[in-house]
């Protein structure tokens, strides 16, 4: 009985002193928290926020040399709506998008799927879909460009020997896109896979088990458990490329020459604006291009989140 | 407290790491034992060891001013010193070319040289004229010039020889040009006759003076691309490829002339002696004067060394370019056959750098050359040059067509300038 109050008196001291301990060292945690991102947060806000917001002005300015501007107003998006080349890029990156997201994604997924089998070597197959993704762009692009010379390249000698005489892969409006095409759902395969691999390999094996004593066919439990389970990560996948899709410029600077005829047609929004902030010093024109750029790409994601809830399954 | 402390420390060290980032530009030190460093930005890489030489004997003369090179392809070159010059990040000491020499003097992002060639007594005698006066705007000296180019009609010997024809000497015009272009074309073994290159210095402008023609008008104020003598000269031009005496426009995007050359694809092409380096090692090339249209004509240009404004070590920098611009730096770039020497008197080392090629015509067709068009807008003209003629070398528009799109675009440039 008597230390029933002793103990009770220090269950009481000691709950007292253990909540205002929390709350310090609640507050203090965030303290903490934000002291240990502060470097991080203000690269971010010098970086790219402030950037951003330089770019949202001088959207409004006309360039002289070496940085000299003056307010326009809204010129520049005025001229953006007559001018032709604009539209044409719009054109090949809308193109570009259409072609490169959905059929790397369903690539990717089929890839990884069968490399979650027991297959021999598939540590050997992962690691050579991921190489082009640990490959610089340059690289790439350098090596494909040889590949597709239309004189001296691997890809028409190869076609030459069945009698076939190849087009200028790179030179030649019409096919110029889509051997880009060709090469940016190769070089981002890999990456998307191991995404896809990752979700895969989240999916409890419990579903399939008892897919099995169903008796559910090897299409029904893919459509019925593996694609649904596997939404989220199809979702994170989409978005990310969609926005990569949007900003291509690499592959198209290094594989079409400045003189080259198919120029005009592959050059994307990006490449545009590449060429009229840093080849033509048109600095305003472009930082309005860059603009509408992130304002379509803002859309389109919000579009894809509202979406999301009539496809995505979180479990 | 202590909390606090480790707070500030962590935030000091976080601006410091940002500090860290932001200061490494191109601000040339000077550090304790009054050594002082400089940058040198320049483009070509072929020229790097007759550089390295030369910054050696500086350096003997004066051991106290250490000189980096900065070397920036020439694809990107201008774009990197604008957003350089922009940022007051320009090399201390920089090449500068006659296109962008306007533009650059009246940024006022280089500085005039007059009163350091005054203080010293330099003399600017010892360079050509025309080339001193390309780098002279509003009466005001901006750079000492480095060498300059004429263009040759490069030709494989081992081509001429196999189809039995004779090389390219004076005599050759326009007809004769073409007449061995077509001899000299075998489909069979893919060798072309002669190679169109959508260049201006090296090409179309030459044949554009040959007949006449002109790029922009002597007063800067209007364009001449659709000048009937400069349709027809770019029209001689494309009929090469017309003809399939020379690659097609695709093929040269995708292999550059001069490598189909090189490797004896083509039998004879126009081309600078800053090919000198890189043709002399196939002993099947040499080089012919241009042929002639109506007249004789052909471009030259030259390159000259400044100085950026926002150099911290004017006097270093001034040293360099005196150094640059003297006869024993000239006789370096002469005797390494790099580029023909501005230095008057100094050119025979070059001829005699690579004696088996027939170097002399560079130096001897300076005497009827034409210099590139210096206007605040050149360089914005030649980006719409490549713009719009390629669909005219691509066969795509007509060669008027393409003329008159052109000079439109070149003169709303000139205009706005």
């Amino acid at each position: 009985m008597k230390e029933l109050p002793l103990n009770g008196d220090v269950k009481g001291k000691r709950k007292k002193s253990v909540s205002s301990l929390a709350k310090t060292k609640k507050r203090s945690d965030y303290f903490w928290a934000y002291v240990m991102i502060a470097p991080t947060m203000l690269g971010l806000f010098i970086f790219y926020l402030w950037p951003i917001l330089q770019t949202f002005y001088y959207s409004f300015t006309e360039w002289g040399a070496f940085g000299q501007h003056v307010w326009i107003g809204l010129e520049n998006y005025k001229r953006m709506l007559t001018d032709a080349n604009l539209f044409q890029s719009i054109k090949n990156t809308a193109i570009y998008i259409i072609f490169t997201v959905p059929i790397g994604i369903f690539l990717s997924i089929l890839v990884a799927v069968l490399l979650n089998q027991k297959i021999k070597g598939k540590t050997v197959y992962r690691t050579l879909y991921f190489l082009p993704v640990i490959t610089m762009p340059a690289a790439i692009a350098m090596v494909w460009r040889w590949l597709y010379n239309a004189d001296y390249g691997l890809l028409n000698y190869l076609l030459s020997l069945f009698g076939i005489k190849g087009p200028h892969w790179v030179s030649d409006p019409k096919i110029a896109l889509y051997s880009i095409i060709v090469v940016a759902i190769w070089s981002g395969v890999g990456y998307n896979m191991v995404i896809f691999l990752s979700g895969l390999q989240g999916i409890p094996r419990v579903y399939y088990e008892a897919a099995e004593i169903d008796g559910a066919g090897p299409f029904t439990v893919f459509f019925k458990i593996t694609l649904p389970l596997l939404s989220p990560v199809i979702f994170f996948v989409t978005i990310m490329s969609l926005i990569g899709a949007f900003q291509v410029f690499d592959l198209i600077f290094m594989m079409i020459g400045k003189g080259s005829t198919a120029l005009e047609h592959t050059q994307s929004i990006v490449y545009l604006f590449y060429q009229h902030a840093f080849v033509l010093n048109d600095k305003g024109y472009a930082a309005a291009i860059a603009v509408v750029l992130l304002i379509v790409i803002l859309i389109i994601t919000a579009i894809q989140m509202a979406l999301q809830k009539k496809w995505v399954h979180y479990d | 407290m202590k909390k606090w402390l480790i707070m500030l420390v962590a935030i000091v060290l976080g601006l410091l790491g940002l500090a860290g980032c932001s200061s490494s530009d191109k601000s040339s030190g000077e550090s304790k034992d009054g050594k002082v460093e400089i940058t040198y930005g320049f483009w070509d890489k072929k020229q790097v060891p007759a550089i390295n030489e030369i910054i050696k004997k500086f350096n003997e003369k004066y051991p106290n001013i250490k000189v980096k090179t900065e070397i920036t392809p020439y694809g990107q070159y201008f774009q990197k010193l604008e957003t350089a010059a922009t940022g007051g990040a320009l090399p201390d000491v920089l090449w500068m070319n006659g296109a962008h020499v306007q533009q650059y003097a009246e940024g006022k992002v280089i500085i005039p040289l007059n009163d350091l060639v005054k203080k010293d007594d330099y003399s600017l005698d010892n360079y050509p004229k025309s080339l001193v006066d390309l780098y002279t705007v509003n009466d005001q000296v901006y750079g000492i010039p480095k060498d300059y180019d004429t263009i040759g009609l490069w030709y494989n010997k081992k081509i001429f020889d196999d189809a039995g024809v004779a090389y390219p000497d004076e005599s050759w015009d326009w007809n004769k040009l073409k007449e061995v272009a077509k001899k000299l074309t075998n489909k069979d073994k893919g060798i072309w006759g002669f190679a169109s290159t959508l260049m201006n210095q090296e090409g179309y402008y030459n044949f554009i003076w040959q007949n006449g023609g002109e790029i922009v008008s002597a007063d800067g104020k209007t364009a001449g691309f659709d000048k009937p003598e400069t349709i027809e000269a770019l029209k001689f031009d494309v009929s090469f490829i017309k003809e399939g005496l020379s690659p097609t426009q695709a093929q040269m995007t995708e292999t550059a002339a001069s490598e189909l050359f090189s490797s004896g694809k083509i039998a004879m092409m126009f081309d600078g002696p800053w090919m000198v380096p890189e043709y002399k090692k196939n002993p099947d090339i040499n080089v012919a004067v241009l042929p002639k249209g109506k007249q004789r004509a052909v471009s030259i240009h030259g390159l000259a060394n400044v100085i950026a404004a926002n150099t911290k070590h004017k006097d270093a920098a001034w040293k360099f370019v005196q150094f640059l611009g003297s006869k024993d730096a000239a006789e370096i770039f002469a005797k390494t056959g790099t580029v023909i020497p501005a230095y008057n008197g100094t050119q025979d080392a070059w001829l005699k750098s690579v004696p088996n090629m027939n170097l002399k015509v560079f130096i001897d067709s300076a005497e009827y050359s034409v210099p590139l068009p210096s206007v605040k807008a050149t360089g914005e003209i030649w980006q719409y040059e490549v713009d719009v003629l390629k669909k005219a070398w691509s066969l795509e528009v007509s060669v008027e067509d393409a003329a008159k799109e052109l000079n439109k675009m070149a003169n709303d440039a000139l205009a706005k300038n």
